[in-house]
């Protein structure tokens, strides 16, 4: 724990360590979640989902530079790919569901209940 | 770590600056009445987090962040907010039956977070580390991309490929039925 004492002895605020980028895209994840289970829009719970994606690939960013390794930027290339395609073909569901029902709203979602 | 204590000091400048203005455009995004305002929003959290790659030595990342994020994803958001006309929503945007537990779960998931956090703050300056094996990353990633991954690149492609051949299926319409759609 020598490691952590150099940093605390130099001073909180100025060194920034892996632990706050770790706590900056956590703090990204946890207001898309809340997003995410608090709003009712449909658009809006797919943006949120963006903001949880994009916390993902802080960290892994982080993560790659802490280990010095490129492993993690290579997934963060994947998870834009796959967000593309996610959000692609959920404002296709959204734009086919708004012709049926005339809304966005998920608490009117509710024809796929079995 | 870092030798020079100007540079730490504009390495923490820097985080603190943009990491308050990802958080407050995600908080934005999350608050906002109206749909086009959280867009925008969206947008300034996406150019300042690649912003914070970019501190971190990911260039490539945080270019094809903002042009990918930035430039594709939020159009496509922005048209389909205007093709939808959803300048008013709801009075109620945030479900009562949501907000609790949303509360509850994701004050506990920060907790735990801000520990795991905590245990992760030694006092190691990120940005001062080297960059692995040189700075050049575009090449690095290339490299480790069509060599390592390339079975997953091509997993990748053909799901690009199913995407869009699914957004034209579920999007399409036959003449008849788009004309009384259009009609309502």
């Amino acid at each position: 724990m020598s490691p952590a004492k150099i940093g605390v002895k130099i001073g909180r605020g100025k060194v920034i360590t892996l632990g706050h980028y770790i706590a900056v895209s956590g703090l990204l994840f946890c207001i898309g979640l809340l997003g995410v289970l608090i709003r009712r829009s449909v658009l809006i719970i797919y943006m949120c989902l963006e903001l949880m994606l994009t916390a993902a690939a802080l960290a892994f960013v982080a993560f790659s530079r802490f280990n010095g390794c490129i492993d993690g930027q290579v997934m963060v290339l994947f998870i834009i790919t796959v967000a593309a395609a996610e959000v692609a073909v959920g404002l296709g569901i959204i734009v086919a569901w708004f012709r049926l029902q005339r809304e966005t709203d998920v608490e009117g979602m509710k024809h796929l209940r079995f | 770590m870092s030798s020079d204590p100007s540079l730490v000091i504009l390495n923490a400048v820097l985080f603190w600056t943009l990491s308050l203005g990802v958080v407050s455009t995600a908080l934005l995004v999350v608050v906002n009445k109206n749909p086009v305002g959280s867009a925008l929003s969206l947008v300034a959290t996406m150019v300042l987090s690649s912003m914070l790659m970019i501190q971190m030595g990911a260039f490539f990342l945080g270019v094809v962040q903002v042009l990918v994020y930035a430039g594709a994803v939020m159009v496509l958001f922005l048209f389909i907010i205007m093709l939808l006309d959803l300048r008013q929503e709801s009075s109620r945007p945030i479900s009562i039956f949501g907000a609790p537990i949303g509360v509850v779960l994701v004050g506990s998931l920060g907790y735990a977070i801000f520990q795991v956090a905590r245990q992760f703050a030694v006092g190691r300056d990120v940005t001062a580390l080297s960059l692995p094996e040189g700075s050049d990353d575009v090449r690095l990633l290339g490299l480790e991309l069509f060599s390592e991954h390339a079975a997953t690149v091509i997993i990748v492609g053909f799901l690009l490929l199913v995407a869009m051949v699914g957004v034209i299926v579920l999007c399409h319409q036959p003449k008849s039925e788009s004309k009384s759609g259009e009609a309502k």
